[in-house]
This record gives C-alpha cells, structure tokens and sequence, in this order.
C-alpha cells in the first residue's frame, strides 16, 4: 500500500511541474484569448539562456536577471510583430502564428546557444526522503513549494493589485477595457511577461529534472491535457489537472505498464484528456459556452 | 389577403423554456394556420428568438409541446425540422461566409439530393443531371431575390441588407412548408424595408409558403401580417389580427408602460 | 492578351462549372500534364527525381487528406502523420501476408484502414469542437506510434524495428527506378487529386465547409452534422494512408515508425496553412515550398563565404526562417500560396491592362 502511495505522489508531484506550464498557458489566454503554442519554445528559451549564462560565469542571480530582461524583450518583440497585426482574426489563425512562433524561438534558442544538452545544478539535492514510510524526492517536493509559492504570488496579483485588475479587465473583454483606458498593448505585454517568468521558473525545474534540452519544448503538449480537464482560463483548473495527469502517468506507467506495455505515459494523458472531454465538454472549470443564435 | 385555410399547421401548447434558472419562455401557447403570415412582436428580451429556436429545434423546451403538420413532439432536432419543411433565417446572419452567393443558397438544397457523395465526386450517375437542376432551382430563386448580380461575390463581401436577401433565398431555396424569420428587416431603410416587405408577400402568395416573423416595425406589421402574437418576459400578453391586437390594453401598458410609471418618468 | 476571353461564355450550367472554364486555363494544364508525364521523364535525373519530385508529390497528396478535414471541414487536427503510417503499415503487411495481392490494391486497401482509425478517433468530433479537438487527434498521433512500436508484429518481427518496402512491381512492371518511382508517384497523385476538385466542389463539399463556417446554422438547413464529420475523417485518413504508402515505399524505401512522427504532422500543417487552407492547388504550392525552401537556403549558404554559417546552424537558421514566414503569411496572406496565385492569374487576365 505504501508503494501506491509513494507512486501517487511521486506523480502528484510530477503533476505540479505539468501545472507550472499550464499555468503559463492559462494567463496568457486569459488575458490575450490566445492558446500560445510557443509557450513550450518560451520555457526552452529561458532555460537554455540561463544554463548558458551559468556556464560563461554569471552568477546565479544576474544569469536569472539577464534571462527574465530577455524575456521581457521577447514578449515586447512578440506583442508588437505578431499580436497586433492579427488583432481581429479568428482563434485558428492566432494559434497557428503561435505555432510560427515556437519554431522561431526554438529556432533562435539553438542558434544562439546550441543544441547540445546542458545539465543544470539548482543546489537541490535529489535524496529522497522518507516521510512515513515513503520515499519521496527531496527535489519534486521542492519544485511543489516553488510552484504553490509562485501560485499564491499570481492570485495575489491577479486579485489585490490594481494591475491584477486591469489583466482580468483585459481578459474578459478586451474592447472594454479600452474603453475605460487600460492601455491594452502594456498589458498583453505585462502578460506575456508574467508568462515568460512563469516559464521561467518552469523551465528551471524541469531543466535540472531532465537536463535542459531540445525536448523540453515538448512539455508544452503534455499540458494540453493538463489544459482540457482544467479549463482554458482558470489557475486553479490548471492545478487540478496537472495534478491529475501527473498522477494518472506515474499511476499508469508503474502499474499498467508491464501488463500493456512500456511508453504508455506518452499517450495515457491525451486519452485520459479524451475521455474527460466526452463527458465534459467544457473542461472541469471551464465555462460552458452557450451559443446565442 | 393570402390563402390562409383553416387548417392549422403550427401549435405551441404551453411551452416554457429556461436557460440555468432563468425562465425565458412561460407557458407560450398558440396556433399558425397554414398560409398565413404570423408576427411575433414584443420588446426585447421578450423571448422572440427563443419561441423561433424552440419551433426549429435549436433549443429544447423544458415543457410543452410542439405541433407540427399534425405531428406532435416535445424534442426535435434541428436537421429534423428541416426536413419536416421548416426554414428559417437568424438576427444575425448564419451565412456561411467562405462561400459565394450561390453556394451558399444551394447548400439549402441539400434535403433535395438523391445522388450519394461518391457519384457525385466521380461525376457519374445521377450527379451532374442533378447539379443541373439544383442549379436551375437555386436561379429561380437568386432571380426571384434579385441577387443574381452577386451570384459568385463572397457572402462576407455584402452588404447588411444583401446579406440578409441571401439569407432568405437560402431558406427559400429548401421549398419549405414554414418560414421562420428572425428580425428580417432589422437595421434596413424605409426603402429597404418595402422592398423585403413585398418579397415576403410574394413567397407567401406564390409559394404558399406560411410565414412566421419577428419584426419590430408595427407599421410593417400591420399592413403585411394576418395574425399577431405579443410577448412581454417570456408571456403571451396578446394574440389575434393586428386590430384586435393593437387595441389591446395589456399590450399598450407593454409597449408604452401604464399611466403610472409614465407620470413617474415626467 | 494572353487570355483572349471574348466569345467564351458558358452556354450550360455544366460548362460554367467546369474545373478550368477558360480554354487557356485547359491548355495550360494540358501542357503541365503533359510535361510532368512525358518531358520530365525523359529529361529529368535521378536526383531529381528521388530527392525533390517524389516527396513533393506525396507531400502535396498528404496536405490534400487534411486539407479536406481542416481546410475545408474546419475540422483541426495533429494526427496526419498517424494515419499515413496506419496506411504505409497497413500497406505493407498486405503485401507481405497476402500472398499474389497486387500493389495497387494494397495501397488502396491501405488506405481504406487508415480511414476506418481515422475515423474512429474522429468520433470525439461529434461531441467537441473547434481547439479542444486537437487532443484527439494528438492522442491518434502518439497511440499509433506507440502501437506500431510496441507489437513487432506490423514489423514482421524485425530486430531494428526498421524494414525495406517491397520491389514496386505492378502488372509486371517494375517501378523502382527513380524514373519509375516517379511515374508511379504521379499518376496516383493526379488521380487522387482529380478526385478530390470534384468533392470539394460537389454537395459534400459545400456541407463540409457550411459546417466549417457556422455548425450550428448547418444543422439548420438539413446538414447532417454527424455524417458530415465521420465523412471527413473518414476520406481525409484515406487521402493520408495512400500518402503515407507513397512515401514508404515510393520514397524512403523504408517503412518504420518514427518517420511518421509529430514533427511530421506539423510539416503537413505547414503544408496547408502555407499553401491556403480550403484550397485543392494550395497544398502542392505548399508542399513545393516545404520541399524546396531547404534546398534554396542550403544553396544560398554556399554562396556565402565559407564559415560564416556552419550547417549545424543552418538548420536552426531555416527554422527561424521558416517560422517567421508563417508567421508573414499569417499577417499577409492569410490564404496562403494559392491566394497569391490567384491574384497572379487575375493580373494575367487583364494584362497588359491593369484591372
């Protein structure tokens, strides 16, 4: 039974590195209605700049200063050449700009950095730690600490400050809120800022868990699902359905596994997204669009 | 006037409808005789649209019935009701904005082919004889419209006034028994309005087709409509000719607010 | 001037119908058909023929299959690849197991499979809609992949997993040569492609792209939503199996997996999003564009001085490149390749006037 639980948490654990990402998605839907594809390329980008940046000497505080200038850059770049030309057209075509985008940066990320592995050291030690019986990592908890932290920090931006106010104007009706005033162009790409940091930190971790690499670009489409069965446009479904695809993977992989057969947790959480959709279309905490003909 | 005969071909029994707690439709009852020209009128909000997507299946009432042709049924589905003759147009335009003109009025022809999608895309068979004539319908009706100069111009490139022309030769085109119409002159000129006005007199005449509309403009129903239906917060508050309906008390305290709250507004 | 249309009206509905109207558009594909069949057989090299025409015209028929459940059904999807390995696989299992099945009928019979998976992962269609649909066809994209990997079976139990297409012999005649490859290639191409401008513009077509453009009005008029969609994926997994076939046997010479990755289902999208979503021309434009681009970079790097760009970045550079033209496209010509085409051939109308 403790080895079930161990497992359960272990991937509850993974579940909330799928949720940092998704949480990136979330914001930037929320306030600009865009899947932004590129948010996959974002996390890669940061990542490697910063191991980059390491590994010539910077010290830890300026290589994460540096890598959140540029991708405060990035996001300015970003809003200005991509955002508002294709203000007013329909979602498929944003997302395929998003698509464009995430081989540009990948792109960018390998020309500028190179393309080989590079591991990254956070000064977390990966011993597990018993806790009751169970061994858990010291380093997946950690990554659950930064993750909630960086949770907290976001809802009290999103829900006490005044620019919290105006990025929840923004993202529920844009036209609005440049009738009021809200400078839209300053918060798309406060947005898209608050992402890439988002990122960031996304990046960071999954980068010391897996080393940081070409394929972490490929996280972005494991928090599809995440995505689904959370919702679109909520932080807390993010969470939920990170936690929920992390553990149903680990669950999966570890137990079904060696009945069907080994590399299952690459297509459990997209059946499993599958599924949920049938029954729910909407997503957990998604809104239920009605249709006003 | 038209060639209403006495047979009924539409009846509501106490239909109510809600969306999430908020009832839009309360206990709506009433009957369109076959060939008449029926205007459903009320201010906004008043549940209009709503009552038009019950008829046609887009919405499912919660209770009541719908009667149609004799046949009674609480849910039905809207490709059901296509193919049971109703047709109908929206408040705001469902025209299928990457297709031209004529395609998007032959597509309302869909019910009438018989040749499967293989023939069609071997072009064998029963298909080009086919194409013929759905073309050949679909003219009669783009000319009937007077939309024949924009046969092939992209639907999204029209005008407001055009767009809704094409709407309505797309429901036409299905040679429907019922025709739904959702606020068909809505943001037209006086000039415009005569004209559409007159377009629906002469589908009613011509085709026998019956007519069911939304309209806001009293002066057009009036003088175009047989029978009037008025709603106020999803209820039926009058229902009758245009006379009778105009007289009636309930609707002017709808329409213009009781003598109260009149004097209160002064 | 060079299109003298005085005197070329329609008298019939069928004749304004038809696919090229002009009797110089029909000239001018009569001297393309021509060409491809003839003159480039006989002047074309083997490079030619292996490296760049062969993998166009699959590539050109792979954008086809989703362009007729994207493009035209609005239906989005991140499984093509997927269904062109259930074809190439489906393909070659038939011909390894059953025994005096010709070619053709395997390909066809391939492709009639990848259909019926197509279709099956289609069905969440019916219930979801728009973006959240594309976790469908992801979930096609990686259960393929993994099934095809995991039961040696399909690989005929070969240790490396990867496995030479059967010789291309059909009705005796031997089409491996590049030349043959390439004969072969095409006439199944034009073929497919024949068939697809008479669906897109037949009755199934216009459902198809009502039910892109409003669903909901759709139903209204009498449009089978359900039958519409399945229809879709069904003809669209059929399209990709017979590509994926092609590109197997008639292009790789091998038949495994992970050439029918995710990356390869991005490449089709590009292919259309490219060459013009809802558009029958647009995806060979676009998949000459996918094909050639690489060259062209690759060429114009070795114009420059030696050093300056190494091919380890060349790769990175054709993928900024790359996504920075969708992007352009996206703002510009959001219609793609065959809307400039379109233009183009406008001006030619008129020419030497200006409108």
């Amino acid at each position: 039974m403790e080895f079930f639980f161990e497992v359960l948490i272990g991937g509850l654990l993974a579940g909330v590195m799928y949720s940092l990402v998704a949480i990136g998605f979330v914001l930037i839907y929320k306030a600009s209605g865009v899947f932004n594809f590129a948010q996959g390329a974002m996390v890669l980008f940061a990542a490697l700049t910063f191991v980059s940046l390491l590994e010539r000497g910077f010290p830890f505080f300026w290589a994460f200063v540096v890598t959140l200038a540029s991708l405060v850059v990035l996001a300015l770049l970003i809003e200005k050449a991509v955002l508002r030309p294709l203000v007013n057209r329909p979602p498929i075509i944003l997302f395929m700009a998003t698509l464009g985008l995430s081989y540009m940066i990948e792109g960018l990320a390998q020309f500028l950095w190179g393309a080989q592995v590079h591991g990254l050291e956070l000064g977390i030690a990966d011993e597990p730690l018993e806790i009751r019986g169970m061994l858990l990592s010291q380093f997946d908890l950690f990554a659950a600490g930064t993750a909630a932290t960086l949770v907290i920090a976001l809802s009290l931006l999103f829900n006490k400050t005044r620019v919290g106010l105006s990025l929840r104007a923004v993202a529920d009706d844009p036209l609005a809120s440049l009738a009021v005033g809200i400078r839209l162009p300053r918060i798309w790409a406060l947005v898209w800022a608050v992402a890439g940091f988002v990122g960031l930190v996304a990046g960071l971790l999954w980068g010391a868990r897996l080393g940081v690499q070409f394929s972490l670009s490929l996280v972005v489409l494991k928090a599809l699902p995440v995505l689904i069965i959370g919702g679109f446009s909520s932080i807390g479904g993010a969470i939920v359905g990170g936690l929920i695809i992390g553990a149903a993977e680990k669950v999966a992989e570890i137990y079904l596994g060696p009945v069907i057969g080994s590399g299952i947790e690459n297509w459990v959480p997209y059946v499993l997204a599958l599924l949920f959709l049938l029954v729910r279309p909407a997503g957990l905490f998604g809104e239920r669009a009605i249709e006003r003909v | 006037m038209s060639a209403i005969t006495e047979s009924v071909l539409l009846r509501l029994d106490d239909i109510s409808l809600s969306f999430k707690g908020v009832k839009a439709i309360t206990s709506i009852s009433f009957a369109v005789k076959t060939g008449e020209i029926c205007a459903l009128i009320g201010p906004n909000g008043a549940g209009k649209s709503s009552l038009l997507n019950v008829i046609n299946g887009v919405y499912q009432a919660q209770s009541g019935s719908v009667s149609y042709a004799g046949q009674t049924r609480r849910r039905m589905r809207p490709h059901q009701a296509a193919e049971r003759g109703i047709a109908r147009t929206f408040q705001n335009i469902a025209l299928f904005k990457g297709m031209s003109v004529l395609d998007n009025v032959l597509t309302g022809r869909n019910l009438k082919r018989r040749s499967s999608w293989v023939e069609q895309m071997l072009r064998l068979g029963r298909a080009p004889r086919e194409d013929d004539e759905q073309r050949r319908y679909a003219e009669t009706i783009i000319e009937f419209l007077r939309i024949h100069p924009w046969r092939h111009v992209l639907v999204g490139k029209l005008s407001y006034g055009l767009q809704k022309r094409v709407e309505l030769a797309r429901a036409l085109a299905a040679e429907p028994t019922l025709l739904l119409l959702d606020e068909p002159m809505a943001g037209m000129n006086a000039e415009e309005k005569t004209e559409m006005t007159q377009f629906i007199r002469d589908i009613n005449r011509e085709f026998g087709t019956t007519v069911v509309l939304i309209e806001h403009d009293i002066g057009v129903v009036m003088g175009l409509c047989d029978h009037v239906v008025v709603l106020d917060y999803g209820r039926k508050i009058g229902d009758g000719t245009p006379e009778q309906v105009r007289a009636n008390p309930e609707v002017i305290a709808a329409y213009l607010g009781t003598r109260r709250s009149r004097a209160e507004a002064r | 001037m060079l299109y003298q249309e005085a005197g070329q009206l329609s008298t019939s509905y069928a004749a304004e119908r038809r696919t090229f109207r002009l009797r110089q558009d029909r000239l001018g594909l009569w001297l393309l058909l021509g060409f491809a069949f003839i003159a480039v057989p006989l002047l074309g090299n083997d490079y030619w023929f292996s490296a760049i025409l062969v993998p166009l015209l699959v590539l050109s028929l792979a954008g086809l299959g989703l362009n007729l459940l994207t493009g035209y059904a609005g239906q989005l999807s991140l499984g093509s690849a997927a269904f062109m390995a259930v074809g190439a696989f489906a393909a070659y299992n038939l011909q390894l197991r059953v025994p005096g099945l010709p070619l053709l009928v395997s390909f066809g019979l391939g492709g009639v499979i990848a259909a019926l998976v197509a279709v099956l992962f289609g069905l969440p269609s019916l219930r979801i809609k728009g973006f959240y649909l594309l976790v469908a066809t992801l979930a096609a994209q990686f259960v393929v992949e993994w099934v095809l990997t995991r039961f040696s079976w399909f690989t005929n139990d070969n240790a490396s997993g990867v496995i030479t297409s059967p010789p291309l012999l059909i009705a005796g005649w031997d089409f491996s040569s590049p030349r043959g490859r390439y004969l072969l290639t095409l006439a199944v191409v034009v073929g497919l492609f024949w068939l697809g401008k008479n669906l897109v513009r037949s009755e199934l077509g216009r459902n198809w792209m009502a039910v892109r453009d409003m669903d909901t009005a759709a139903a209204v008029i009498g449009i089978r939503l359900f039958k519409a969609k399945l229809l879709a994926f069904a003809i669209s997994g059929f399209y990709l199996g017979i590509a994926g076939s092609l590109w197997a046997f008639a292009y790789l010479g091998t038949v495994e997996p992970h050439g029918f990755d995710l990356s390869r289902s991005f490449q089709v999208l590009f292919i259309i999003i490219i060459g013009g979503l809802g558009s029958v021309l647009g995806n060979f434009l676009g998949a000459a564009f996918i094909v050639l681009f690489p060259i062209l970079l690759a060429n114009v790097c070795g114009f420059l001085p030696a050093g300056l760009i190494d091919s380890g970045q060349l790769e990175n550079i054709q993928k900024m490149l790359f996504g920075a033209l969708i992007i352009a496209f996206l703002i510009k010509e959001p219609e793609g390749l065959a809307r400039l085409w379109q233009r183009f051939r406008q001006r030619a109308r008129v020419w030497p006037l200006r409108y």
